[in-house]
């Protein structure tokens, strides 16, 4: 196994100073939080609008939004900044907000994580910067590690346990925050997004992503899979996160179902009962931080902690048993294993001068 | 650079360079492509053909791929810039020669919805298919819309959202031409990470399309029919 051969980062030996190592040194599962943006709708967000904007305007929301998860028995939420970099900002025209808006989102977070009674980790989100890498596209590795640590500063300001990166795509952007976190000199997790038949949206299969996680100076404390298709897809990715031998803890966080269409609403068809079925199924797949995602209510929160506090552990299911349980896969193959995808046929390739 | 088994493209007959220039595009090797359309060219050969044959028929390829999960997004991006180089060449010599248009669209994205690499894609992907693409940006109202329709007179109108709350503004746009007694001069597409088949259906649209070649597909095959369907009529 090469996993088990991968450099030994200061971090991993430092002392264990931040809540989420400490809840990671006693429990063999913590759980994360569900969605933001679909809670927050249901709050009155308009369409469009930057959610980050009420972190000042509705303090009040966005602290009942943590309530949610804490009282739901989340062991860490998310704040709500996923949007907060100056790349996203920018097209609300609030791109000099950036430190504010990420400080009172992380600081808000502080409040209710203390009021808890309880260790409740404060993870600053931190979403991608919706730009394509050059050369391609206008982004480049220096200036997305300015945009992330900008965000990082502020969020750290604020008060913030760890920092956690979500739905990136693209191992560029997913290096270039690990760059600035380290120059924020914060701890982190951090997800990417595999939506694409069981890859990303970039192609980075879960093999991949686990290469690329164990090879960074600053590696995260976890590391896995948010949002992406359904949750029978996300499962796949986790063992294939698992099959790669890092004993890194993993990161599982799907989406409530698949979003429906009726009358002139929106809602996801993810009942919670197959919600804990998911969360109790990933912890069986290697997860050990186990979350929702977009439509993930606190109902199906509740019924998530509840599951993965009474029902036993079982054996690594089978991707047959994944489907039998939770529905097919998006896609025959997902780039990992024996079978790594379809292929074309190519005509040898022939060099030229 | 020296191998024995390099390329000299100006070498190479009709028919292994046209394979050739598939195999570039795909590779995405837009100074390649280039300097193959100035070599069809120089030897008397349509502009229209070199568009329809390697170009097209290459983006057609690496469409497929996409759509089958065997080429991601980078690639397709490569691919589509290979594509812009040899287009460039082109646009103003098929303007000169009067070829005929494979059709027009105006795409963007719907009001309060700033996502765009999808739409960015769908727009890259079809002027790789020869389409002309008035890309409209992000944030579009009703109005916005109908104004774009109005100047550019396309065949095709594309919306494409992100979030689940913006989808239902598909409606709003679509209801809006249908009042206007315009929704039948347009092919209307659709498209986004958060719709499907279902949701295209219950708002009216004429397609939803899952990924851009997706896109490319329903659009050639839609502008096709309206073409038989003026044919008919005259």
């Amino acid at each position: 196994m090469t996993g088990n051969a991968r450099p030994q980062p200061d971090m991993v030996n430092a002392p264990m100073t931040n809540a989420l190592s400490r809840l990671l040194e006693t429990r063999d599962w913590l759980m994360a939080d569900g969605a933001t943006g679909t809670n927050l709708f249901n709050m009155g967000l308009g369409a469009g609008d930057p959610p980050e904007l009420w972190n000042v305007d509705h303090p009040d929301r966005i602290k009942t939004l943590y309530g949610y998860a804490v009282n739901a028995g989340s062991d860490i939420f998310l704040t709500n900044t996923f949007g907060g970099n100056a790349s996203r900002l920018k097209l609300h025209d609030a791109q000099s907000r950036v430190r504010e808006l990420n400080r009172v989102g992380a600081e808000l977070g502080r409040e209710v994580a203390d009021a808890a009674g309880r260790t409740v980790v404060v993870a600053g989100s931190v979403g991608p910067t919706g730009d394509i890498f050059a050369p391609m596209g206008p982004m480049t590795h220096e200036l997305a590690v300015e945009i992330f640590h900008e965000q990082a500063e502020g969020l750290k300001e604020g008060g913030a346990d760890v920092l956690w990166l979500e739905t990136i795509s693209a191992p560029e952007e997913y290096k270039a925050a690990a760059a600035a976190f380290a120059l924020a000199d914060m701890p982190w997790c951090g997800t990417m997004s595999f939506d694409t038949a069981g890859r990303t949206m970039m192609g980075v299969t879960s093999a991949q992503m686990v290469e690329m996680v164990e090879s960074l100076p600053n590696p995260p404390l976890a590391y896995g899979a948010n949002c992406g298709v359904g949750a029978s897809d996300l499962l796949r990715t986790v063992l294939g996160f698992a099959a790669a031998g890092s004993e890194r803890p993993i990161i599982s966080k799907g989406n409530a179902g698949i979003p429906k269409y009726h009358d002139g609403h929106i809602h996801y068809d993810g009942t919670p009962e197959l919600m804990a079925e998911y969360a109790v199924l990933a912890r069986d797949c290697g997860a050990t931080i186990i979350g929702g995602c977009c439509g993930t209510m606190p109902e199906h929160l509740e019924a998530m902690h509840e599951a993965l506090t009474t029902r036993p552990r079982g054996p690594r299911p089978t991707l047959d048993e994944v489907t039998t349980k939770l529905g097919g896969f998006s896609s025959a193959s997902d780039g990992t294993g024996e079978d790594d995808g379809p292929k074309r046929e190519r005509r040898g390739r022939r060099t030229r001068g | 650079m020296s191998d024995e088994e390099d390329i000299i493209l100006s070498e190479l007959n009709d028919e292994d360079l046209v394979a050739q220039m598939m195999d570039d595009l795909y590779d995405g090797m837009k100074e390649e492509i280039e300097e193959s359309v100035q070599i069809l060219l120089e030897r008397g050969w349509e502009p229209y053909n070199i568009l329809t044959e390697p170009l097209v028929g290459g983006m057609t390829i690496v469409g497929k791929d996409f759509r089958d999960g065997i080429l991601f997004v980078p690639e397709v991006l490569l691919a589509a810039n290979a594509m812009k180089g040899g287009m460039a060449i082109l646009k103003p010599l098929l303007v000169e020669t009067g070829a005929p248009r494979m059709g027009k669209m105006v795409i963007g994205t719907v009001k309060g919805d700033i996502h765009d690499i999808g739409k960015n894609l769908v727009s890259m992907m079809m002027e790789g298919a020869g389409f002309e693409v008035v890309d409209l940006g992000i944030n579009n109202d009703v109005e916005a819309y109908l104004a774009a329709l109005g100047t550019e007179e396309p065949d095709i109108l594309g919306m494409s959202a992100l979030l689940t709350t913006t989808m239902p503004y598909m409606k709003v746009v679509i209801d809006t031409l249908a009042e206007k007694g315009l929704r039948d001069d347009y092919i209307v597409l659709v498209g986004g990470a958060p719709l499907n088949e279902e949701f295209g259906k219950a708002i009216g649209a004429d397609a939803y399309c899952r990924d851009a070649a997706v896109a490319v597909e329903t659009a050639k095959s839609f502008v096709a029919r309206k073409h038989n369907q003026g044919v008919a009529k005259a």
